[in-house]
Formats: C-alpha cells, structure tokens, sequence
C-alpha cells in the first residue's frame, strides 16, 4: 500500500482518474439537459455502446480516431431523433422506451461487432495534446494539461452547459418546459421543438461518451458500458441536476476507477478480489442514490409527457 | 356498426402482432445490409424454432426462462414498479440453490427438487426485495438500481466460482474453468415422456404463471398491488401500506426470476453452475428478453406463456438463421428492444382506435336518435288532424 502513496503514482493516479471520468461527464451532461426540459433518458447506456461501436469501427478502418469520435456523434444524433418521435410524438412510457433503445444497442452493437470484426483488435486511442507552458508545471501538468482533447471538452461543457442553462433563451425555454409545461405553451414556448433539441443534443453526447470510452480503453467488445450509461443517469441525481455537481459526481467514479486499476497494477488487490472491485462502481453509486434519492429538486414535469389537451 | 367492432377489436393484439411486424421489417432491412437474404433469413428461423417436434422443444425450453422472469415483472409492473432485475435475480437464485445443493448434495430426490425451487425463489426474492426496500424507504429509482444489483450479481457469481464453488476437477486440471462440479443427480429435473429435451422445469414455469395470475387478479393480495401500481396517493388514502407493497412486488417478482435461475441450472444438459466471466452468463440475457415476452403477453400472466413461446421460438431460431445467412444471432436481442419500444410506443396509437371507435359509437348513437327522431315527426305530420 505504500508504494501507492508516492508522488509519482499519485499524480499518475489523478490524471487517469480525469480520463476515466470523461465518458460519465459527457454522457451525465448530456442527460442532465435532457432532464432539465422533463425528458428522462434511460437509454444512454444503449446509445453509448452504439456510439463506442461506431467510433472503435471506424477508427479500425480508417486509423482515424478523430473520425470515429465524429461518427460517435453522428450515431448519438440520430439516436436522438429516434428517441425524440418516441417519446414526443408517440408519447411513450419513458422509463421502458429506454430500456428499449438500450436492449437494442446492447444486442446491436454485439450484432455488428461479431459480423463486422469477431475478436477484439486493440486500436490506437487519441493522442494526448500537451497544453503549451501549463502541461509544463510540474505534478499539475501531467495531472490536468496532458490528456487528449475529449478530456479538455469534456470539462469545459461543464461550464458551457451551465450558462447555456442559465443564460440564455434556449436556456429558460428548457428549464420553463421542464418545470410548467402548459404555463410555457401558453406563452408561446414550443414544448416539443425545445425538447427534441435536448433530446437530440444529449443523445449526441451520450455517442460521444461511447466514443470517448471506446478510444480510450482502445477495444471494444460485449456489453463494453458494463452500466457507465446507468450510472451517468444516477449522477446527475447526485449533482441534483447542477452541471458542476454532476462533474462532482463524475470525477469521484473516476478517482475510484482509477484508484482500482492503480491497485490492480500495484498487485494490491489480486485474484478474486478482481471481481469485488469490478463491482464497486455499481455498490457505490447504490449508496450515493440512498443518500440522494430524498432531496428534492427534480424538475417537475420530468417523464411527463405534453399534451395541450382538446 | 362493424367498423366499430373491428377497431375495438384491433386496439388490443393487433398493435402488438404490429408492433412485432415492424421490429421484423427493420430487421429485413438490417438483414439486407448486412448483405444477407432475409428472406433466407427468417424462413431458416420460423423452421429452426418451430419446424420439428424437437426443434419445438427447444423453443419450450428457452422459453422457460422468459416466462418466469415475464411473470415476475408482470407483477411488478402492475405494483407500478420497472423491475429491469431479471438478470441478477436469475443469478441470485441459481447461486443459492447450488450452494444449498452442494451442502446437502444427499437429500433424497424427491425433496430435494422442491427443496432448490423453495430456495431459489428466496434467494431472487432478496436480490428483488433489496431494491424494493431502497425504493420504499430510500426513494432510490428500482431502474437503477436493479439495474447495479445485475452487475453485483454477476461478479458475485465470478468471484463464487473462480474461489470457494470451483469444480475440485479444474483445480487438479490446472485448467481453473470457473464452474461447479456436476451437481447431486438428486437434484437433475425430470425429463418428460415422449423423448424430448423436455423437463419438468417447462410445467413449472406454466404452473408459476397461473400462480401469477391467481395471484394478481383473484387474491386481496393482488388487488392491493394493483392498486398500488394504479393510484400509489388513493391507496394509502385508503389505508394500505404503500411501501410494504412496493418491497413485496419486487420479492415475488425477484423469487420468479430466482425459479428461472433452478431451472437453467438444475435443468441444463451440464447440470452444474457457469459463468463466461461476462456480463451475460448463463441466463442467456433471459432477464432482459422476460421485459419483452411480458410486454407482448399485455402484462397479463397467461397471456405471457404464448408471447413466451414466440421469443423462445426467436431465440431458437436464430441459432439456425444465423448458420443459414451469418448474421449472429445478437440479432433477436437488438429486435426484442425494438419490439419494446414499438409496444410502448403505439399506447397513443391504440388510444386514438379506441377514442375513434367511442366517437364511432357516438355517432351510430346519434343517427340512430335523429331517425327515431324524424319517424316521430313523421308518424305526427302524417297523422290527420
């Protein structure tokens, strides 16, 4: 234990946690907009395997990471859409139409893998884009300032996110429509054209999240989420629908992961203790919903659909 | 007057039957892109599942599983809560009826069959009740986290079976498979007559089912879950106890699951426990699959044993496309999300067939009236004065 406790490794140990909290951020942002405007969507885990799937592919094919992360995107958006006539048009059940769209990206995304590649070929991830004098400063730069360019997105939407929310016209529409949707029609707010943007918006980040995951473990394979969609969904509870909170939430998974793989190098946690620390992201965030569930401040017309009535 | 009757009619099994029809549709046009014939496609799967009397054997077996985990969430749905647990419920029950096996592997056989489905039941029964007490006295949403109680299982499963549960053999071996040793032939379940793969586990499954259903709709039991799951506010109005219903929907939904997880152990041809080491072991995603034969069989019990049977029948099936055509069978687990989001989809749709038959019966009411209406006035003007 106490080799972990050097500075070197620590350092180390922060800076992959940063990386490994990028795919929950992105994902967690996206469906913290989503949610913000009364859309509840269970099926970021699905879109985010589709979209690692599609970023991995085409990386493969084209020895483009920068490529795959668009293609992510793309995916992610026209999930979006499709998402957006369920539940907007055809007024769905949003807690099962997720859980739809994330059998179907589970079962899909193992469709194309098996037909299109088989057995997993490591690919070449992004490359790390060292911030110039910044990344210079010692332990802070290799912390913060030498990760690859989705990192640096990644955190600053968070900021983005917040005045986009909180500062502007789109932003008052999404929180208007999330809490009174009738009082927002009444007004002449469009209910649905503000939810089909955040929709689609979180559904592309949610493909972008899968991008981001996929190239950074630079593989791909069955059920690769392994839950990281479900557990975006629970951070944004845990960073009560606040974008800083959320990245909160979001970087204390990946200071976990990240303190978990160091010990598993480190040769602290061995053998059958692989699986108890394969489990620990999902016993953890059970234990931060038990303490987050109660609080309030939820949107008010979050999974309720609109309908003006005759 | 017959058009009425036939949207009635229409707005029950035939946006189901439609909604399947589509997931088919997009799965052709997959098909095609994958450069595959569907129609060679889906006639080797219609003949794989239920072309021979064996091949529909198969399917009764596969869809063993979907049944009992369509019952249980059959029954959570209708407490109003989405139990998407199925998974690690299957495993909580497998793991506890092995272990109970493996310790008492000499209880005669005819205890010993009842004794693994009672414990199996318990053991799904916790893994469902620890969710729904986190949802009754926690407000934690039971999606996710039965959902993270699917992943817990699973490494609890590769952690039994990689340590303390390991086959004594693989060790000698050196080959370390992670799975039991074959478990006391006590416990195998009972092949039918007739000279199948058949076993008994099919007949408990059916058996489960109309439990379900006597459960659900003629118990005050049943009323009270159902009452929950209609209006939680009314309910405690009048004076039931909301939470405890809520953690008791989830327990016998759990135990169902746990059941399904006795029957693939204590029914497969290996008659032991195994995992791949992946996410979706043994259970064959029947966990997920079950969401989708209850969905289809409208939330009703017996009607999940034939919506069963079709998605068994699927699975059985694409292991014969996929020979045929060589597209991995994947994907039946892509198109049942599709047929998940259809069904929950065309809600409105079957709404507006039943708004428009109510305004067709409105309207057949109301010509009927304005004749009536103008033979009166007629017979009046006719009459002399």
């Amino acid at each position: 234990v106490s080799e972990f406790f050097t500075v070197s490794v620590l350092v180390a140990t922060v800076a992959s946690a940063i990386r490994l909290a990028t795919p929950f951020l992105l994902a967690a942002l996206g469906e913290t907009l989503g949610q913000r405007s009364g859309v509840l969507n269970l099926g970021v885990e699905g879109v985010m395997l589709l979209g690692a799937f599609g970023s991995y592919y085409t990386a493969l094919q084209t020895d483009s990471a920068l490529l795959g992360v668009l293609v992510g995107i793309a995916i992610g958006l026209v999930m979006g859409v499709v998402y957006g006539v369920v539940t907007l048009e055809l007024k769905a059940e949003q807690g099962i139409s997720g859980i739809g769209i994330f059998i179907f990206g589970l079962g899909f995304s193992d469709l194309l893998f098996q037909k299109q590649v088989g057995t997993p070929i490591p690919i070449d991830g992004l490359t790390e884009w060292d911030i110039p004098l910044l990344s210079e400063v010692k332990w802070v730069g290799e912390m913060f300032f030498q990760q690859n360019v989705l990192v640096y997105l990644a955190f600053l939407l968070v900021p983005a996110l917040w005045f986009i929310v909180n500062r502007t016209t789109f932003g008052l529409n999404v929180r208007a429509v999330g809490e009174t949707p009738e009082a927002a029609d009444s007004l002449g707010v469009s209910v649905n054209r503000t939810r089909y943007g955040t929709i689609i918006i979180a559904n592309g980040m949610a493909g972008l999240a899968g991008a981001a995951l996929a190239l950074e473990l630079g593989i791909f394979q069955q059920n690769l989420t392994n839950g990281h969609g479900f557990i975006a969904i629970a951070l944004v509870y845990f960073g009560a629908w606040r974008p800083s909170g959320v990245m909160a939430g979001a970087l204390f998974f990946g200071l976990v992961s990240a303190t978990v793989l160091q010990w598993k190098t480190l040769g602290i946690v061995a053998g059958t203790a692989a699986s108890i620390v394969a489990m620990s992201p999902a016993v953890l965030t059970i234990v931060v919903l038990v303490f987050v569930s109660r609080r309030s401040g939820a949107p008010a017309a979050l999974t309720r659909p609109f309908d003006r009535g005759h | 007057m017959r058009r009425r009757q036939i949207l009635a009619r229409l707005a029950g099994p035939g946006v189901l039957v439609g909604a399947v029809v589509a997931a088919a549709l997009v799965g052709a046009i997959l098909l095609v892109a994958l450069g595959a014939n569907p129609w060679t496609g889906y006639s080797a799967l219609v003949s794989g599942a239920f072309g021979s009397g064996s091949d529909l054997a198969n399917s009764a077996l596969k869809a063993m599983p979907l049944l009992l985990v369509g019952v249980g969430i059959t029954i959570a749905f209708r407490a109003g809560v989405i139990n998407i647990g199925g998974e690690g419920q299957i495993i909580a029950g497998a793991l506890l009826s092995t272990m109970t096996v493996l310790a008492v592997p000499g209880v005669p056989r005819w205890l010993m069959v009842p004794l693994v489905l009672v414990v199996g039941a318990i053991g799904g029964a916790i893994w469902g009740g620890i969710a729904g007490a986190l949802k009754a006295y926690a407000g934690v949403n039971e999606i996710l986290s039965t959902i993270m109680l699917n992943i817990i299982a699973v490494q609890i499963l590769n952690l039994l079976l990689r340590g303390p549960l390991i086959d004594p053999g693989e060790i000698e071996r050196g080959s370390r498979i992670p799975q039991t040793e074959r478990l006391s032939e006590n416990a195998d379940f009972p092949i039918l007559p007739g000279g199948t793969r058949l076993h008994i586990g099919v007949l408990i499954a059916v058996g489960v089912a109309v439990l379900g259903y006597i459960l659900l709709f003629r118990t005050t039991q049943g009323l009270r879950l159902r009452a929950v799951g209609h209006n939680p506010h009314a309910s405690r109005y009048a004076g039931m106890a909301v939470q405890r219903n809520v953690v008791l929907a989830l327990a016998y939904s759990g135990a169902m699951s746990g059941i399904a997880g006795v029957a693939l152990v204590f029914g497969s041809e290996g008659h032991r426990l195994a995992t791949d080491g992946g996410a979706t072991t043994f259970t064959g995603a029947a966990g997920f699959n079950g969401i989708v034969a209850a969905l289809f069989g409208g939330l009703h019990p017996l009607w999940t044993i034939p919506a069963s049977l079709l998605f068994g029948g699927l699975l059985v099936g694409a292991n014969a496309m996929q020979r045929a055509v060589q597209v991995p069978a994947a994907l039946i687990l892509a198109l049942n999300g599709l047929v998940v989001v259809f069904v929950v989809g065309s809600i409105r749709g079957r709404q507006w067939l039943n708004e428009r038959a109510a305004q067709l019966r409105r309207d057949s009411a109301e010509a009927a009236e304005a004749l009536e209406e103008t033979e009166r006035q007629q017979a009046v003007e006719e009459t002399p004065p």
